[in-house]
């Protein structure tokens, strides 16, 4: 019973302040809503008996990530964000940068989509089982990440390098090239 | 109804084993809650020496700076200065409690208050002694520390990191330059030793093999050839030397005081701060110190653990390492002057993480090929 009233209250925290995220319209609050998010689901991690996940959430997100994203926030000292203007001459927005972007979207999806298959094929009951025990014991969970769920983990480290030249090129200046 | 029985029969004369028979009941009836009760009072002994913890060591750094200075210290305030930390209390507390017009009202009384609960709430995973029975005072010895976590390192690491909330935010809420410029400082500093101090933990998890903290400390105990302690100080040279930086630019203090940096940012992240607001950010800094000392013994000096004693007073042990490492603390501040900001970015990155990862690959080979 205290179990359900937990998990109610750590959800609601979640969704609620998710959604307060994107209604904010200064990003400090933005910034700080969003890691109240964070903490809300490193308690429901907790309640899946998956402590080392939980702490590694506020390490990762909460303690590096969005220390960063305050940091950006705090240079730019906006207090109100403007809505963005639509600008046909930016180098993202040619037919053949697009035609590319398109292409590797969708090599994107057959990707993730092998992954998640993948997945799929371990999550039999037994398999299912020894998952559970997996993440209790960072071992185990460390063991499983390089061998079973290596398609995934480097799936995923390809995700983040793509977001990182989509920053790079984004953050670049019109005078640059 | 069942004492005012026991009272009665008492009255009559029969009462002496009726009384100890109602008193075995009551003892009964309070077994399932004697475990909630004894961590109850062990948090709030714990609360309290953090609090007290914080003033001895105000007094402490301004008598050794003193000392190191030539002079006297604080002497006018009871015998010898004792009860200088009182009086300076006392005059925050009757201080009037400003807020600048232009500061974000939530965020300024928020920031506060994130300090000092993330410096209380990083105690709570910190083992600080073996089984003891307190010189026989209590029956059954218990653990000391008041929560025993399997992942301790990491909670005490995730904890102490968000305690640079406090600091960012009361930059940012004040609304003032300077404020602003010392709450920027926090968090560039934060993300260019966080990496180092977190690679140096991760060492001392690979020889230990555990997360528990309490599990990492008795794995250093004995010694070798009898005489040496087995510490991880010993097989982990490089790693203790990064942990002790990274820990120092962790609680902001001199060296790598950069948020506060009186001399060119007034004072700060808590320049627009006064009275009981103001004074929550040193205490804070205070409590940081010591749970940094008392992690580096846990985690580098073998923690209540010295060739010789018996785990049963290995809180003493524990207690006279961490107040070494907070004697260095303050010893380091009246000796080193501060670095330039951008010169700690370029250490923590050019040469702090690079030689932290060198550090951790030597120590997985070496766990490896002993394992082996």
């Amino acid at each position: 019973m205290p179990e359900t009233v937990t998990f109610f209250l750590f959800a609601a925290l979640a969704v609620i302040a998710s959604l307060l995220v994107i209604g904010q319209r200064n990003p400090m609050y933005s910034v700080l809503l969003l890691i109240a998010s964070f903490g809300a689901l490193s308690g429901l991690y907790i309640q899946l008996e998956a402590p080392f996940v939980a702490v590694a959430q506020i390490i990762i997100y909460a303690g590096a990530i969005m220390v960063l994203f305050l940091f950006v926030v705090m240079l730019l000292n906006a207090p109100k964000e403007d809505a963005a203007e639509w600008d046909r001459t930016h180098p993202l927005r040619q037919p053949g940068v697009a035609r590319w972007g398109t292409l590797l979207v969708g090599l994107l999806i057959v990707q993730l989509a092998m992954a998640l298959l993948a997945v799929r094929e371990y999550h039999t009951p037994v398999g299912a089982q020894s998952d559970a025990t997996a993440v209790n014991s960072v071992a185990e969970m460390g063991r499983s990440i390089f061998t079973r769920h290596t398609f995934a983990f480097e799936a995923t480290s390809i995700l983040i390098l793509v977001a990182m030249v989509g920053a790079v090129v984004l953050a670049r200046r019109e005078g640059d090239q | 109804m069942h004492a005012a029985g026991a009272v009665a029969r008492a009255a009559r004369g029969d009462g002496g084993a009726l009384m100890a028979e109602s008193l075995r009941s009551t003892w009964e009836w309070f077994q399932p809650f004697l475990r909630p009760t004894v961590i109850g009072v062990m948090i709030f002994i714990v609360f309290n020496a953090l609090i007290m913890a914080s003033a001895i060591l105000v007094l402490a750094e301004r008598k050794i700076m003193g000392f190191m200075q030539q002079r006297y210290g604080p002497y006018l305030v009871g015998p010898h200065g004792m009860l200088q930390p009182i009086a300076d209390i006392l005059k925050l507390v009757f201080k009037e409690e400003l807020r600048p017009k232009g500061a974000d009202k939530w965020l300024f009384t928020l920031a506060p208050v994130l300090s000092i609960v993330t410096a209380f709430v990083a105690f709570a995973t910190v083992p600080f002694g073996a089984e003891t029975t307190f010189f026989g005072l209590l029956d059954d010895p218990i653990k000391l520390g008041i929560a025993d976590v399997n992942v301790a390192v990491l909670v005490v690491f995730s904890v102490t990191s968000m305690g640079v909330y406090g600091i960012v935010l009361a930059g940012w809420a004040s609304n003032s330059k300077y404020s602003l410029f010392g709450g920027l400082r926090a968090a560039a500093q934060m993300i260019s030793y966080e990496l180092a101090y977190a690679t140096s933990l991760a060492a001392v998890i690979l020889l230990a093999g555990s997360l528990s903290l309490r599990e990492i400390v008795d794995s250093q105990q004995g010694s070798w050839f009898g005489a040496l302690p087995q510490w991880y100080l010993f097989l982990q040279p490089i790693g203790f030397i990064i942990y002790v930086i990274a820990g120092v630019a962790e609680t902001n203090r001199a060296p790598f005081d950069f948020p506060e940096a009186e001399q060119e940012l007034v004072a700060g992240y808590n320049t627009e701060y006064s009275s009981v607001r103001f004074a929550l950010f040193p205490q804070a800094e205070y409590i940081n110190m010591v749970t940094m000392s008392a992690v580096a013994t846990d985690l580098y000096l073998g923690g209540w653990h010295f060739p010789g004693v018996p785990p049963e007073y290995g809180w003493i042990v524990f207690l006279a390492k961490v107040s070494f490492f907070l004697f260095v603390y303050i010893w380091m501040r009246w000796t080193v002057p501060r670095y330039r900001y951008d010169q700690l970015m370029m250490f923590g990155w050019k040469y702090l993480f690079p030689a932290s990862v060198l550090n951790l690959i030597a120590t997985a080979a070496l766990v490896l090929y002993l394992n082996a």
